[in-house]
């Protein structure tokens, strides 16, 4: 396989297919572990090796899956992964396991997880899986940290715990915005990156569903009505 | 074919043999270094709580300012040797499921909800450089909204006064409940006394507590948007610092200073 093809898996996902705002997958974690940088650099570390190695063993043993029980296998492999990290958390890193608490374990229903894996590690060779469940699991981080970074920042004036600006609380002058350190800040966030992307990056919006219809004092139908 | 009867069998009987044992043999390798991040979280828990808490040294060697008693609730006695038990090792949640060595709570005695309390408890004491009692560290615990808080609160030398409170294990919602870890409202709890004629009266009260109240020294802000984490919290301090609780110890200690 090519080198380019390499590349391309990894350098896709990054913006112009990314996960979260082209495909809208994995938007629940992303609003409830991104309040604070240092948690959510965990989160993005644990979720992008438990894709790239989903992908990898999947991938493996594709062509020895049944299809009547494949979904099955796929959660199988993903859930005993989660929770090896989980417990690897617990064994370094028991400040953040404790933080992101259950978050971890919602690894497994993150879609994106299972996405790559249906759509991605099914069809393709172990290696090139891997590198997409990484492209993939960096273009989920990349939306991530840069939440966490706005919500930390203008939520509580700090960066990685590190105080930015200072508070009024504290006697600073900064007066936090509260509603960004609860999750619905997020939708707001990610909705903006997704516009900002979007403008960028013409190709990405879609068609309408539906067309609008006129509005029924328009003049156009006015003059049917009368006709009636 | 994939699709046999047998085939699916296989692979699904060796897919879950092969995640099991990957996810077993990680649990049991690690399960020392996350037993030993548990007891020393515990003790940072009570180094916080006790306000002597320095990052930049090991929480085990800060550890060894504490003493750690074993206390009989019913007599009031602080001792320092109980059957076998290890003290650092002795955990009075575990026991409360030997019958032998904890005693069911009356359901209308028990308001807070924690059904067996240990027959000896453990507890931690500071002491000042002449040996005399600087702060006690208490452990207690009881029923919120999803599941039992477990806690520390740390009470002055006159044996009334809350220096601190923090809580190591808690199933409470993130951003309502939780906040029972938040700075702001444990420091709220600083100064706060406990018992009024004898009688606990330290509550945690719905809302915020107004200025100027002549019972303020009795009250803490409640928690908003979790009401019942609050009465849990209010109803759990009523509990330990009952008779059944702490209170036959401090009368002792009271009256020994």
């Amino acid at each position: 396989m090519s080198l380019k093809r390499y590349q391309e898996v990894i350098i896709n996902p990054l913006i112009k297919e990314n996960p979260i705002t082209l495909q809208i997958l994995g938007i629940c974690s992303a609003l409830a572990v991104t309040n604070n940088l240092s948690v959510t650099m965990v989160m993005c570390v644990a979720v992008t090796s438990v894709i790239s190695f989903s992908n990898l063993f999947i991938s493996l043993i594709r062509n020895y899956i049944p299809t009547s029980i494949r979904i099955i296998v796929q959660m199988t492999i993903i859930a005993s992964l989660v929770i090896v990290v989980d417990e690897l958390l617990k064994a370094y890193d028991y400040e953040t396991s404790k933080k992101l608490s259950v978050f971890v374990g919602l690894i497994i229903t993150n879609c994106i997880v299972m996405g790559r894996a249906e759509a991605f590690a099914m069809k393709e060779k172990p290696l090139v899986s891997f590198f997409d469940g990484l492209g993939n699991g960096i273009g989920y981080s990349i939306i991530l940290i840069g939440v966490a970074f706005i919500r930390e920042l203008f939520g509580a004036g700090t960066l990685f715990g590190y105080e930015i600006l200072p508070l009024v609380s504290n006697g600073g002058w900064y007066m936090g915005n509260n509603l960004l350190l609860l999750p619905p800040s997020s939708f707001i966030i990610i909705g903006l990156f997704i516009w900002l992307i979007r403008s960028l990056q013409k190709d990405q919006i879609e068609e309408d569903d539906f067309v609008v219809s006129k509005h029924s004092t328009s003049p156009d139908l006015t003059k049917r009505e009368l006709n009636v | 074919m994939n699709d046999s009867i047998t085939k699916t069998l296989a692979v699904a009987f060796s897919v879950c043999l092969i995640c099991s044992l990957v996810v077993s043999s990680s649990a049991v390798s690690l399960r020392d270094l996350q037993k030993e991040n548990k007891l020393n979280d515990r003790r940072l828990k009570v180094l916080q709580v006790a306000d002597i808490y320095d990052p930049r040294l090991s929480i085990s060697e800060q550890f060894l300012q504490l003493e750690s008693k074993f206390i009989d609730f019913d007599k009031g006695r602080i001792f320092s040797e109980y059957n076998n038990f290890n003290i650092d090792e002795y955990d009075q949640v575990k026991v409360t499921k030997d019958a032998n060595l904890s005693k069911a709570i009356p359901a209308s005695d028990d308001i807070a909800i924690i059904k067996n309390r240990e027959n000896v408890g453990k507890i931690y004491i500071l002491r000042d450089e002449l040996e005399n009692i600087e702060k006690l560290i208490l452990p207690i615990r009881g029923y919120g909204l999803w599941g039992t808080l477990y806690g520390f609160i740390a009470i002055e030398s006159d044996f009334n006064t809350v220096s601190g409170i923090e809580f190591y294990e808690h199933k409470e919602t993130p951003g309502l409940g939780a906040e029972v870890d938040n700075p702001k409202w444990k420091t709220s709890w600083k100064g706060k006394k406990i018992y009024n004629n004898n009688q606990v009266a330290l509550e945690v009260i719905k809302g915020r507590v107004e200025d100027g109240d002549s019972m303020s020294m009795y009250k803490v802000d409640g928690l908003s948007g979790a009401t019942i984490t609050s009465r849990g919290v209010s109803n759990m301090v009523s509990y330990w610092f009952s008779d059944s609780g702490y209170a036959n110890l401090l009368k002792e200690l009271n009256y020994e200073s």
